[in-house]
C-alpha cells in the first residue's frame, strides 16, 4: 500500500508540490496525471527516495520513506521516466546489477532474469549490450528491472513516454499482468488512454495539488457519456450529452466541421481544471499542455 | 549488508570494457615524466643519496594512485548526469556508506592497476623498487583517501564542469607539490608547512620508504589513515546532498 501524507517539496522559492495526500491500496493500478511540472515525478522521487520531501511524509506498506529508507525502498520497484540502462553493460549485466543491489543470491538473480526476460519477451536479448537496443526494448529491459525482485509496489513514471502507439500498448500488457501478478502499482502519465485503459482510480494534479482523485469511469460519467466538438467562429466548442441521440441531435445548431465521440478524461481533465490534457502536436512525447485560448466548453 | 559489491561489481564492468584502453592512457603521464625529468637530470644526480630516477618512481606510483583513485569522480558523474545510474543506486535498498564502499574499493582497483603500469615503465627504464606489503599498504591508503574525496567532490558538484576545475586547481598542483617531483626539504620553512598539510605528501613519504626498505614511518600512514577515516565519513553525508 502506497500512502502520501501532505508531501511538499520547495526548489528555492518555487513550491513543487503543494501538500499532496493520497493512499493506494493493495493490488491496485493508480494513474497520477497531470500536465508536464504539474508534480508527478517529484511525488514519484519522493516516494522512492530519490529526493526529500520538504514537509510531509510517504509511507510504502507502511514503512516511512524519510525514516525507514532501506524498508521502504525493499518494497518497491521502480521504472523512471528516462532510461537510466548502462548503456555499455548487457542486458544481463544490467539485471545482475540490480539483483545484487536488492541482495539476491547469484541462482535467485538468475532465475529472476529469466523468468522477467520472458515476460517481457527478450530472453533472446541477454548477452546483447543495451546500446543496442530500441528505445521500447529498453523500456521493456527497465520493466523487466522492476519488478525481477518481485517488489510488491511498482512506480512507472511516464514508461511509454516517446514510444510509438504499438510498443506502448506492448508496454501496457506488461503492465496489466504486473498488476494481475498482485503489485500494487502507481503510474504517472499523460496519456489520456493509458491511465483510461490500465486505471482502476486517477488522480488529476495541477500545479503541485491533487484536483480529484476519482475512477476513471466517474470522471467520465460526470460529463455525460458523449461529446460534441465543434469548429464554432475558428474556435472548438465542446459540449456535453447523456446519449449519443441527443449528441447528434445537437450538430445542426452549429456550422464548420464537428466531431461526437466519446467522452473521456481528457474532458475530464478540463472541465476541473481548465487546462488540455493531450499529445501536443508531433505526437507522443509532448503530453499534457496548459490550456490554449482556444478550448470553449459548454 | 553486501549492496556495496553491486557497486564495485559494476565499476569492476564498466573498467574491464576499456581496459587496456584505460591502461594505455595510464602509462602516459609515467612515461612522459620518466623520459623528460629522469632522463633530463641525468643518471648521475642525485637526491637524498639516490639517482634521481629512483627517486622520482616511488613519487609517480603516489600521485599516479591519487589521480586515477580521484579519476573514479569523473565515472561516478557520468553515470550520474549523463547515464542517470545514480537513481539506480539511490533507489534500491543501499546505506550510504555501503555506496561509498563500493565506489572506494572501485577506485583502489584503478588505482592498482595504475600502479602497475607505472611500475612496469619503471621497470622498463631500469628502476627496481622493494615492493613489500608497506609500499601496498601505502598505495592503497592512498588511493581508497583519493576515492573518498571523489565521491564527495563528485556529490557535490553539480555539473562535469565543475568536476574539471577541482581537478585543476587541487588535484594538478597537489601532484606537483606534494613531494613528488623533489624534496620537501628544499622548500623554504613556510612553503614546507603549508605542503605538510597535503595527504600526498604523506603518501609519498611513505611510499617511497617502503620502496626503499627504510624503516617504517609512522606518522605518514597515521595520517593517511585519520584522513581516510574523516574524508570517507564525509563522503557518506554527503551521499544525501546529492538525494537533495
Amino acid at each position: 500500500m502506497i500512502r502520501a501524507a501532505g508531501l511538499v517539496k520547495r526548489f528555492g522559492k518555487t513550491e513543487a508540490l503543494k501538500g499532496v495526500s493520497f493512499e493506494v491500496g493493495e493490488g491496485e493500478l493508480f494513474a497520477y496525471l497531470g500536465p508536464n511540472g504539474s508534480g508527478k515525478t517529484t511525488t514519484i522521487r519522493i516516494l522512492t527516495n530519490l529526493t526529500n520531501p520538504s514537509a510531509g511524509e510517504g509511507f510504502l506498506n507502511g514503512f516511512s520513506v524519510t525514516k525507514n529508507r532501506i524498508a521502504a525502498k525493499m518494497q518497491c520497484g521502480l521504472v523512471t521516466q528516462h532510461i537510466n540502462l548502462d548503456n555499455e553493460l548487457t542486458v544481463e549485466e544490467n539485471l545482475s546489477i540490480h539483483g545484487m543491489l536488492f541482495g539476491m543470491s547469484g541462482p535467485a538473480r538468475a532465475k529472476a532474469m529469466d523468468e522477467y526476460l520472458e515476460y517481457v519477451e527478450m530472453a533472446d536479448r541477454k548477452k546483447t549490450k543495451v546500446k543496442e537496443l530500441s528505445g521500447g526494448l529498453k523500456r521493456r529491459v527497465m520493466i523487466a528491472r522492476a519488478l525481477m525482485h518481485r517488489p510488491k509496489i511498482v512506480f512507472l513514471d511516464e514508461p511509454t513516454v516517446g514510444l510509438d502507439p504499438t510498443i506502448r500498448r506492448r508496454i501496457w500488457s506488461f503492465i496489466k499482468k504486473a498488476q494481475q501478478d498482485g503489485a500494487t502499482i502507481l503510474l504517472t502519465t499523460h496519456y489520456i488512454e493509458e491511465a483510461e485503459f490500465l486505471a482502476d482510480r486517477v488522480a488529476f494534479l495541477d500545479s503541485g495539488k491533487i484536483v480529484t482523485i476519482e475512477t476513471p469511469r466517474a470522471l467520465m460519467d460526470s460529463l455525460g457519456g458523449w461529446a460534441l466538438d465543434s469548429l464554432d467562429n475558428g474556435a472548438i466548442e465542446t459540449s456535453y450529452f447523456p446519449e449519443r441521440e441527443s449528441a447528434e441531435a445537437a450538430i445542426p445548431a452549429h456550422r464548420g466541421g464537428f466531431t461526437v465521440r466519446r467522452v473521456n478524461l481528457e474532458d475530464a481533465f478540463i472541465a476541473l481544471t481548465g487546462k488540455k490534457v493531450a499529445p501536443g502536436p508531433g505526437g507522443a512525447g509532448t503530453g499534457m499542455r496548459g490550456a490554449g485560448g482556444k478550448e470553449n466548453r459548454k | 549488508m553486501t549492496g556495496f559489491l553491486a557497486v564495485y561489481y559494476r565499476e569492476l564492468l564498466i573498467l574491464k570494457g576499456k581496459v587496456l584502453k584505460q591502461a594505455a592512457s595510464m602509462a602516459v603521464s609515467p612515461f612522459l615524466f620518466l623520459t623528460a625529468f629522469g632522463y633530463a637530470m641525468g643518471r648521475d644526480h642525485l637526491v637524498d643519496g639516490r639517482p634521481y630516477m629512483e627517486f622520482l618512481a616511488p613519487g609517480l606510483v603516489a600521485m599516479a594512485s591519487m589521480t586515477q583513485a580521484f579519476g573514479i569522480a569523473s565515472e561516478i558523474n557520468i553515470s550520474r548526469f549523463y547515464w542517470h545510474i545514480f537513481e539506480e543506486f539511490q533507489a534500491a535498498p543501499l546505506a550510504n556508506w555501503q555506496y561509498v564502499l563500493g565506489e572506494v574499493l572501485a577506485a583502489v582497483t584503478r588505482a592498482l592497476l595504475a600502479v602497475a603500469v607505472m611500475l612496469l615503465l619503471a621497470l622498463c627504464f631500469g628502476v627496481t623498487l622493494s615492493y613489500s606489503p608497506l609500499f601496498f599498504a601505502a598505495v592503497i591508503l592512498n588511493a581508497a583517501l583519493f576515492g573518498s574525496v571523489a565521491v564527495i567532490c563528485a556529490m557535490l558538484v553539480k555539473s562535469h564542469a565543475d568536476q574539471s576545475l577541482i581537478t585543476s586547481f587541487v588535484i594538478t598542483p597537489m601532484a606537483f607539490l606534494g613531494g613528488t617531483f623533489f624534496p620537501l626539504d628544499r622548500m623554504p620553512p613556510a612553503v614546507k608547512a603549508v605542503l605538510s598539510f597535503l595527504p600526498l605528501t604523506h603518501a609519498a613519504r611513505a611510499i617511497r620508504a617502503a620502496a626503499f626498505e627504510q624503516a617504517p614511518p609512522v606518522f605518514p600512514y597515521a595520517v593517511l589513515g585519520v584522513l581516510l577515516a574523516v574524508f570517507f565519513g564525509v563522503a557518506v553525508v554527503c551521499v544525501n546532498q546529492a538525494r537533495n
